[in-house]
C-alpha cells in the first residue's frame, strides 16, 4: 500500500528531505516488485534502467572477479541499490541477489533523475551517500594494499 | 516513346477511330430526318395540306428519287393513308427516330468511353512498365510521389480526350465548312467577309491560348513538385521533429502554395481574356452583316431574302467554331501534359524487354565461374567507386568481401547484383555479359540481400515468398466459371497492351525450394528462420495475434488443454503466484475492478466502460446489489487521492505514464467534479458525474495502483454482481462480450491470452519473460509450435515493413534471399542493424549450414566485421576502390600489410 511505502521512503536518508505528499507521488509512480530467494534484482555488467529501495527482506551485493564471486555487502530494509549506474549511465558494477523473499520499490531512471533535479536536497544527499561509500572503499583499498601487520 | 499524342493515339486506335467515325456519320441520317419530321407533321395531317377533301388520302413512305439521266424513279409507291392515319404514322416514325437517335448516342458514348479507358490503361501500364525497366542509376534522382502522381493523375485527361481525338474535329469541321459554304453561295462578298473573320478568330485565339497552356504546364510541374515535397515530409517526419525544422517545412510549403496560387491566378486572367476576345470577334460578324449587308440591300445589290438566309446560317456557325477551338485547346493541353510525362519517362538506356521476359520453364543452374574483368564503377557525380578490378568467383566457394565503408567492397557486391552498372569493363558468366542475361536467370539463380531491406505491405509470409514468385504457374484446378472470367480478363488486358496473367493465381515456385506445397515449404523454411534467430520474433507475433477458431482449429482445439498444462507447470515449479487464473467464483486481484465485474473480453477491442455503465441493464445490476454506491465511494477516493497527488505536476511529467485511469488534462475536470459532488448525498449526484467517477473504480487494480481501498468484502460483492450480470444479460451486451470460459476459446482474444486464461502478476519480477518461455516450451511439447509460427507468418508487416524493427526487417530480407536456393548468393552487410555478436553468430550459422548442404551455393559476403572472414574460403580485400588482397584469410593476415593494418583497426569503419 502507498502509505506503507511512504513510511519506508521517509526512513531512507536520501528521501528524508522530501515532503510526504511528494513521496506518495513517487511511490505511486514506482513499481512494487517481489523477488524470490536467490533471484537477482540486477546483474553486474547489464545496462541499468532503475534503482531499487528495499521494503522488506535482505539481499547480497556481489561482485564477480577473476577469483569467483565475492559478496561485498549485505543490505536490508530501507537500503537503496542500483542508483550508481543510472546516475551516470554505466553498466551495473555489481549483482544484487535476494537472500530471502524480498520486496522492493523499483524507481525507473527518468523518475529518479527527475527527482534529483526537482529536489536539490535529494541530489546532495545522494552525493553524501556516495562519498561515504567512496571513502569506505578507499579505506578498504588502503588496508588491502598495506602489508599484513605482524602479530 | 512517341512524342506526339495524336500520333500515339492514332497508332493504337486507328481501326476503332475509323469505325466510330463511320458510326457517327451513319447517325447523322436519322438525326436530320428527325429534324425535318415535325414540319411534315404540322404542315401535313395537322394543318391539312394535301388533305383538303374529306376522304383525301396521301401516300406514306413513298420513296422517289430525281436522278439526272433516268429522270424520276419511284422505288416505293408508299401506303395510302387518310389524315388521322397519317398523323399516327408520322408521329410513330418520329418516336422511332428519337429512339434510334438515343441508341446511337448511347452506343457512340460508351464506345468512346471504352476507347478512352483502354487508352488510359495502356498508357499507365506502359509508364509503370518503363519504371520497371529504368536503369538503376536513374532512381537516385526520382521522387516516388512525383512518379506516382504522374502515372495516376497527370495522364488521366488523356483517356477522356482519346474518344474525341479524331471524331470531334471531323464532325465540327464538317459542320462549320457546310455553313460557310452556304453563306458563300448566298453572297460571295459576305461569305468572304465571314471567312476572313473566322480566319482571324482561328489564328489569334489559339495563339493567345498558347500562354494559357504554358501556364498550365507550369502549374502541372509545380503541383508535382508540391506532392513530392509533401511525401518527403511524411517520410522524413522523424528528422523534421528531431531537428526542429517543422517551421522551415511550413515556410517551404507556404511558398510553394503561393507559387501555385499566382500561377493559377495568372491562368484565370488569361483564360477569361481569351474568352473576351473570342466573344468580341464572334459578335463583330453580325455587325458586319447588319451594316454592310443592309447597305447592299439598300443600294439594291443584295436581295432581302438572301441577307436573312445568310444571317440565319451564321447563327449556326459560331457554335461548331467555338467547339473546334475548345477541342484544339484540349488537344494542346493534353499534348503538353503528355509531353512532360514523356520527358520524365524517356530514359536511356532502358533495360531491354527481353531481359524481363518470363522464363518458359525451369531455369538452368549457373555452373561456371563469374569473371569480373577490369570492372570500373562510377557514382552519380562521376566519382570512382571501383577502379579496374578483375577477379574470378568460382562455383561452390565462399568469398568474404572485406573493406572499410566506401572501400569498394559494397559497390562490388552491388555490381554483381546488377544494381550498379559498370562504367568500363564487365562481368560475365559463361561468356555471357551479366547485364544481357534475362532476369529470369539472374533473379532466380543469384540471390542478393543488403542492409537496406525492402519489404512489401503484406504478411511476413508474403515477404518470405516474394523471391519465389517469378512467373505464373499453371494451376490444375480452375472452375469453368472462373476460367471464362479469366479469359475475358485476358482479352481485355491484351486490347490495352497490358500483360494478361493474373496476380492472384499461383506464382510460388515450390520446386525451386524442393517443396511440394505450402505446408512442406514452411517446414523447409524453419531451419533458416532458426539460423537467423527470427523464429522467436515470429512466434511472438503468432502468440499475440487473435485466433481464428475455424482456420486454426489445430491450435484452438487444444488451447484448453494447454491452459491446464501451463497451470500445472507453474504449480510444480512453485511459481503459480506469477499467474492468477480467471475464475467465475473468485475475484482476480491482478485484473481491474471492471474486468472482474464484466468477466469477459470485449469483441470490439477496448472496453467501452462509459457506454456500459449507462446501460440500463448494468445500472439495474449495480442498483440491486448496492454496488453503485460503493463503487462511487471508491471512485471518489481514487479521484481525491489522484487529484491531490497530481495537482501540481506538469502534464508532460513522466509520472503521468503511471496514471492509467486519468489523462493529465482530465485532472482539472475531475477537480471541478469533486468540488461539485463533495457533501452531496449519493441520490443527488447528477448521473453523468456518477458515471465519470465510477469509471475510475472500474479501472482500478489494487497491486498496481496500491491505494489500499479494495477490501475483501468489496471483492466478494463484485463477484456476486458479476454473477447477477451474467444471469440475465441482454442481447445487445451479450453480443459485445465474450464471457471467460475455462472450457472454451475466446475468439476475440490473442492466442497468448487464451492460453494464460489469467492475469500475470505484474509485481513478480521476471514473471512476463518466464511465462512466455514456459508457453513456448508447452507449444513445442504439444507439437503446435509450427502452427503458432504460421500464425505469426500471417502478421501484416505494414507499409514498407514498418511494423517490424529494422533488425527484424533485415533478418527477413536475408531469409527471403536464402529461400531461393540460388547458385550465387551475394550478401552486402545484410545485418548491419544487429549487435556485432549476433551478426557474427548468424553469419557463421548460415555459412556452416551452406557447407553441409548438398547443392552448395557460392556465397559472396560483404562483412561488417573482418574477423568473421576466417570461415570463408577466400577473402577479397578492398581499399579505396581497388582490390588489393585476394587469398585466404590466413595468407592475407600473414603477408598483406594493408590487411593486417585493417585488422588491427577494425573499428575505424564503424
Amino acid at each position: 500500500m502507498l502509505s506503507d511505502e511512504v513510511q519506508t521512503l521517509k526512513e531512507v536518508p536520501i528521501f528524508a528531505s522530501i515532503e510526504p505528499s511528494k513521496l506518495k507521488l513517487l511511490a505511486f509512480a514506482c513499481d512494487r516488485m517481489t523477488y524470490r530467494k536467490g533471484q537477482d534484482l540486477f546483474r553486474q555488467g547489464d545496462q541499468g534502467d532503475a534503482a531499487f529501495v528495499l521494503l522488506s527482506g535482505t539481499a547480497n551485493v556481489i561482485v564477480s572477479s577473476a577469483s569467483g564471486e565475492l559478496t561485498v555487502a549485505e543490505v536490508g530494509r530501507n537500503a537503496v541499490v542500483g542508483e550508481m549506474s543510472i546516475l551516470c549511465n554505466i553498466p551495473r558494477t555489481a549483482t544484487v541477489r535476494a537472500t530471502s523473499k524480498l520486496e522492493a520499490l523499483r524507481i525507473s531512471q527518468d523518475h529518479f533523475l527527475a527527482l534529483t533535479s526537482e529536489f536539490p536536497a535529494v541530489a546532495s544527499e545522494i552525493m553524501r551517500t556516495l562519498v561515504t561509500r567512496l571513502s569506505k572503499t578507499t579505506a578498504e583499498l588502503v588496508k588491502a594494499r598495506l602489508p599484513p601487520t605482524p602479530d | 516513346m512517341e512524342r506526339s499524342l495524336l500520333r500515339y493515339i492514332w497508332s493504337h486506335t486507328r481501326r476503332q477511330q475509323l469505325w466510330i467515325l463511320l458510326v457517327v456519320a451513319a447517325s447523322m441520317v436519322p438525326y436530320f430526318l428527325a429534324f425535318d419530321l415535325p414540319k411534315q407533321i404540322i404542315n401535313g395531317p395537322i394543318q391539312g395540306n394535301g388533305f383538303e377533301a374529306l376522304d383525301a388520302r396521301q401516300p406514306f413512305f413513298r420513296v422517289v428519287y430525281d436522278l439526272p439521266l433516268i429522270g424520276r424513279a419511284e422505288v416505293f409507291s408508299g401506303i395510302d393513308l387518310n389524315r388521322q392515319q397519317m398523323l399516327m404514322a408520322l408521329s410513330t416514325t418520329f418516336l422511332l427516330l428519337v429512339l434510334i437517335n438515343g441508341l446511337f448516342k448511347f452506343y457512340i458514348n460508351t464506345y468512346k468511353g471504352r476507347l478512352g479507358e483502354r487508352m488510359l490503361r495502356r498508357i499507365r501500364f506502359e509508364l509503370v512498365d518503363r519504371v520497371l525497366r529504368f536503369p538503376p542509376k536513374h532512381f537516385k534522382r526520382l521522387k516516388s510521389a512525383e512518379i506516382a502522381s504522374m502515372v495516376k493523375d497527370e495522364v488521366e485527361p488523356l483517356g477522356g480526350f482519346t474518344g474525341d481525338a479524331f471524331v470531334l474535329p471531323a464532325l465540327l469541321g464538317g459542320q462549320a465548312l457546310t455553313t460557310l459554304g452556304f453563306i458563300i453561295v448566298q453572297n460571295v462578298w459576305l461569305g468572304m467577309l465571314t471567312a476572313g473573320i473566322v480566319g482571324i478568330q482561328l489564328s489569334i485565339v489559339p495563339r493567345m491560348r498558347r500562354r494559357v497552356l504554358e501556364l498550365g504546364r507550369l502549374r502541372q510541374l509545380t503541383a508535382r513538385e508540391f506532392s513530392g515535397r509533401v511525401s518527403e515530409i511524411v517520410d522524413g517526419i522523424g528528422a523534421v521533429h528531431s531537428n526542429d525544422t517543422s517551421n522551415l517545412e511550413r515556410a517551404d510549403i507556404a511558398w510553394r502554395l503561393g507559387r501555385i496560387f499566382s500561377i493559377r491566378y495568372d491562368l484565370y486572367r488569361w483564360k477569361f481574356l481569351v474568352k473576351f476576345v473570342n466573344n468580341l470577334i464572334a459578335q463583330v460578324t453580325p455587325f458586319i452583316f447588319y451594316a454592310f449587308g443592309g447597305y447592299f440591300v439598300l443600294i439594291g445589290k443584295l436581295d432581302l431574302g438572301q441577307l436573312v438566309a445568310v444571317i440565319a446560317a451564321y447563327k449556326d456557325l459560331p457554335s461548331p467554331l467555338k467547339d473546334l477551338i475548345d477541342w484544339d485547346q484540349a488537344r494542346q493541353d493534353v499534348q503538353i501534359k503528355y509531353g512532360t510525362v514523356c520527358d520524365q519517362f524517356s530514359v536511356e538506356p532502358l533495360i531491354a524487354q527481353s531481359v524481363h521476359a518470363p522464363a518458359s520453364g525451369p531455369t538452368s543452374r549457373l555452373e561456371t565461374s563469374i569473371i569480373i574483368n577490369n570492372l570500373t564503377l562510377v557514382d552519380d557525380t562521376g566519382a570512382r567507386l571501383l577502379d579496374g578490378v578483375s577477379a574470378e568467383i568460382k562455383p561452390n566457394e565462399t568469398v568474404a568481401l572485406v573493406g572499410a565503408a566506401g572501400s569498394g567492397a559494397e559497390a562490388f557486391a552491388e555490381a554483381l547484383a546488377r544494381l550498379v552498372w559498370p562504367e568500363f569493363g564487365g562481368i560475365t558468366i559463361g561468356d555471357q555479359d551479366l547485364l544481357d542475361m534475362p532476369e529470369s536467370i539472374t533473379g532466380q539463380r543469384i540471390a542478393y540481400a543488403s542492409g537496406e531491406p525492402f519489404l512489401l505491405h503484406g504478411s511476413v509470409m508474403d515477404n518470405l515468398l516474394y523471391g519465389l514468385k517469378n512467373a505464373p504457374r499453371p494451376s490444375a484446378t480452375t472452375h469453368n466459371e472462373r476460367r471464362i472470367e479469366s479469359e475475358r480478363y485476358a482479352i481485355e488486358a491484351r486490347m490495352a497492351g497490358n500483360v494478361d496473367f493474373s496476380p492472384h493465381g499461383n506464382w510460388i515456385d515450390y520446386q525451386a525450394v524442393g517443396a511440394d506445397g505450402l505446408d512442406d515449404l514452411l517446414h523447409k523454411v524453419l531451419p533458416t528462420l532458426d539460423d537467423l534467430q527470427i523464429s522467436g520474433d515470429i512466434f511472438g507475433l503468432g502468440l499475440r495475434s487473435t485466433i481464428d477458431t475455424k482456420e486454426q482449429s489445430a491450435v484452438s482445439g487444444r488451447i484448453v488443454e494447454l491452459r491446464g498444462s501451463l497451470r500445472k507447470r507453474l504449480v510444480e515449479t512453485q511459481l503459480d503466484e506469477m499467474l492468477i487464473p480467471l475464475d467465475f467464483d473468485r475475484y482476480n486481484i491482478q485484473a481491474s475492478v471492471g474486468e472482474n465485474l464484466f468477466f469477459g473480453t470485449w469483441s470490439r477491442g477496448t472496453s467501452p466502460d462509459l457506454d456500459v455503465i449507462t446501460h440500463p441493464c448494468f445500472q439495474r445490476v449495480l442498483n440491486s446489489t448496492g454496488l453503485d454506491h460503493s463503487l462511487y465511494e471508491m471512485g471518489l477516493e481514487i479521484a481525491e487521492t489522484t487529484v491531490e497527488l497530481f495537482r501540481d505536476v506538469a502534464p508532460q511529467h513522466s509520472f503521468f505514464r503511471r496514471l492509467t485511469f486519468m489523462a493529465a488534462e482530465e485532472i482539472p475536470i475531475y477537480q471541478a467534479t469533486l468540488s461539485r459532488c463533495r457533501g452531496l448525498r449519493f441520490e443527488h449526484i447528477p448521473p453523468e458525474d456518477r458515471a465519470s467517477i465510477i469509471v475510475l473504480s472500474l479501472a482500478y487494480i489494487e497491486p498496481f495502483h496500491r491505494f489500499g481501498i479494495l477490501t475483501e468484502p468489496m471483492m466478494d460483492r463484485v463477484v456476486a454482481a458479476r454473477k447477477l450480470f451474467h444471469t440475465d444479460i441482454p442481447d445487445d451486451i451479450a453480443n459485445l462480450i465474450n464471457r471467460h470460459d475455462p472450457e472454451r476459446v475466446t475468439a476475440s482474444a490473442t492466442v497468448l491470452d487464451n492460453v494464460l486464461f489469467g492475469r500475470i502478476a505484474s509485481q513478480v519480477a521476471d514473471a512476463d519473460a518466464h511465462i512466455q518461455a514456459v508457453v513456448k516450451e508447452l507449444f513445442r511439447a504439444a507439437g503446435l509450435y509450427e502452427n503458432v509460427l504460421s500464425l505469426g507468418l500471417q502478421f501484416d508487416v505494414g507499409a514498407g515493413g514498418k511494423r517490424l524493427s529494422l533488425a527484424q526487417r533485415q533478418k527477413l530480407n536475408l531469409a527471403r534471399a536464402l529461400m531461393k536456393r540460388s547458385d550465387f548468393t551475394i550478401f552486402n552487410r545484410p545485418l548491419s542493424a544487429l549487435d556485432q555478436r549476433v551478426d557474427e553468430e548468424i553469419t557463421r550459422g548460415i555459412v556452416q549450414r551452406r557447407n553441409k548442404a548438398e547443392q552448395a551455393s557460392t556465397i559472396l559476403w560483404g562483412l561488417s566485421d573482418p574477423r568473421v572472414a576466417q570461415i570463408f574460403d577466400r577473402v577479397l580485400f578492398f581499399q579505396r576502390g581497388s582490390l588489393i588482397g585476394n587469398g585466404t584469410y590466413f595468407e592475407l593476415a600473414r603477408s598483406n600489410a594493408a590487411f593486417r593494418e585493417f585488422l588491427d583497426l577494425p573499428s575505424d569503419h564503424r
